[in-house]
């Protein structure tokens, strides 16, 4: 199952979310690709390790 | 350490790192300050700032989400203007807050609502925060690259291995360069497309080998990063066989390229077992490897620069420069090369050229069988500038060119150096002018007499800073361009040779 996914990756046009440095997503932007950027914060106030369990838990 | 320490926290106020390592850099430059550094206080960067003694009680008590400001000054006036200065950088409006009109999603979930066709994350957020993105991103179903370093190894082998059930390609984490269908992602070139597919744990060599085979007349049809450390054994090369089997299946990659630190023996057996099972030729650059036994499709090298030609169905004599080493002179009672290297992988390339040519190295990145420059006193040493132990709550000197000013100055002033040998790399992500850059530290600090200088630059005629620029801005300045790292490499040894 995963080569087909990866597969199709390759073959589509790539349409990014972009989460942290800004500049990133800037070049993309130029090289004409569909970009999305995430004015992201540190999730959970901050906490590491509540943060990996929240994205653990699907919130 | 003396001098006077002042910390501020910001409770909930992020800054991206390229932003705070400017404001940084600013801070440090004021009069009176010995070190000055705002990072957002996670684990990581508080252990760099205690490190660098700027941290007191307050930025001790900081959390992941919070801004620390941390200041060590000669005196309490000096401490109280700078940080005076810091608010004043925090509180300066940004090009977002006055682009009002633009609305962002704050979270991943939210973009992926906006923009549901998305297809991959490009994650660059403090490491400790990176894996809880990345698995966001997944269980969305969308592919990663996770360019943010400070990982821990359980949480990359957990988060490939639930990335593998779903059917998603992780990149990373410590992915610098990948060029998926012609977009070039972070740190990367412009290249033509063509029918050759890489795989690369390696961020620079994947660039040096792109951008090679693109000035050897081919073109690149994907080069998938993996993470340097995607072939360790806690890892098990998960990316690594996924982004085989995608290149495998991929019609338009006729030639699989795969460049990556020597792997241990299971792993590369694993690997070079996927490689076999294709009907495609390979080309397998085990960078500072001995030659080990490949499958019959593929062909072992040893170089970035054969890993190029090899792929490009070429001769050692195609691809042959003139020695411009051999004809030089070096100063009397002058002998060390200085390998002074923003790549990592190029430094490791150079280490991999001198050893094939009996002359010892030493290095901070050692490949197989050179000492660590702590270990030796004896050999060139070859020092990679990208390691933690010169860009710690620094950044890159890929990106910033001036992170190598202190010990391209040592090396230029040290009559023991005969030659230094650099790389500059250029491409998206990279700094806009590294050659210029390099030409105004030698004109101002070079010395008559001095050490000669050579140099390659890793890009192509389509990057934005252009390569032919790059490399008669240093001509200009005296230095020995070669076509590739390999041969620069090669020349230095000539020049020693020569005047040996």
């Amino acid at each position: 199952m995963s080569e087909s996914k990866v597969k199709t990756l390759l073959e589509e046009p790539l349409r990014v979310v972009n989460i942290g440095l800004e500049g990133f997503a800037k070049e993309l932007d130029q090289q004409g690709v569909k970009v999305i950027q995430v004015d992201w914060t540190p999730p959970a106030g901050g906490d590491t390790k509540l943060a990996n369990l929240l994205s653990k838990l699907g919130t | 350490m003396s001098g006077v320490i002042v910390n501020e926290v910001r409770k909930g106020f992020y800054l991206d790192s390229v932003a705070l390592m400017r404001f940084s850099r600013t801070i440090a430059g004021l009069e009176g300050i010995e070190e000055a550094a705002l990072m957002m206080g996670t684990p990581a960067n508080r252990r760099i700032m205690s490190d660098a003694g700027l941290l007191e009680d307050a930025g001790k008590a900081a959390e992941g989400g919070d801004l620390v400001i941390g200041i060590r000054a000669k005196d309490q006036k000096s401490a109280d203007h700078a940080l005076g200065e810091s608010r004043a950088l925090l509180d300066q409006p940004t090009a977002k807050d006055g682009d009002a009109a633009v609305w962002r999603p704050r979270t991943l979930r939210a973009a992926v609502k906006l923009a549901p066709e998305s297809n991959l994350a490009l994650i660059s957020v403090p490491g400790d925060f990176a894996v809880a993105e990345a698995r966001k991103a997944i269980r969305r179903g969308l592919h990663t690259m996770i360019f943010s370093d400070n990982v821990d190894i359980a949480e990359e082998a957990a988060l490939k291995r639930e990335a593998h059930e779903l059917g998603c390609l992780v990149m990373g984490p410590d992915c610098g360069t990948a060029i998926i269908n012609g977009t070039a992602l972070a740190f990367a070139n412009r290249v033509p497309r063509g029918d050759i597919g890489i795989v690369g744990a390696s961020g620079t060599g994947t660039q040096e080998v792109s951008c090679l085979i693109a000035q050897y007349g081919s073109g690149v049809s994907h080069a998938i990063g993996v993470g340097g450390r995607d072939l360790k054994p806690e890892v098990g090369a998960i990316s690594t066989l996924m982004a085989i089997d995608a290149l495998d299946a991929d019609p338009g990659t006729k030639h699989i390229v795969l460049v990556s630190k020597p792997p241990e023996t299971e792993v590369a057996a694993k690997v070079l077992e996927r490689i076999g099972e294709s009907a495609k030729p390979a080309t397998i650059c085990f960078i500072g490897a001995d030659e080990s036994s490949m499958p019959a499709n593929a062909t072992q090298v040893f170089s970035l620069k054969d890993a190029a030609r090899v792929a490009c169905g070429m001769n050692d004599e195609d691809v042959k420069s003139a020695d411009a080493g051999a004809a030089v002179s070096i100063q009397p009672g002058r002998s060390q090369v200085r390998g002074l290297f923003a790549g990592g992988t190029l430094c490791a390339e150079a280490q991999v050229i001198f050893k094939a040519a009996d002359f010892p190295t030493i290095s901070n990145a050692p490949i197989p069988g050179v000492p660590s420059l702590d270990k030796a006193n004896g050999g060139h040493p070859m020092l990679d500038l990208g390691e933690d132990e010169y860009t710690q709550g620094k950044p890159h000197p890929m990106i910033d060119p001036s992170v190598r000013d202190d010990v391209i100055i040592e090396a230029l002033k040290d009559e023991a150096v005969a030659v230094i040998l650099a790389d500059m790399v250029i491409g998206y992500g990279a700094h806009d002018d590294p050659a210029g850059y390099f030409a105004g530290i030698l004109k101002e600090h070079g010395v008559e007499g001095g050490p000669l200088v050579i140099a390659s630059v890793t890009g192509t005629e389509e990057d934005p800073q252009i390569r032919s620029i790059q490399m008669a801005k240093l001509e200009a300045a005296g230095v020995h361009v070669a076509p590739t790292n390999a041969d620069a490499a090669a020349w230095a040894l000539s020049a020693i040779r020569s005047n040996g």
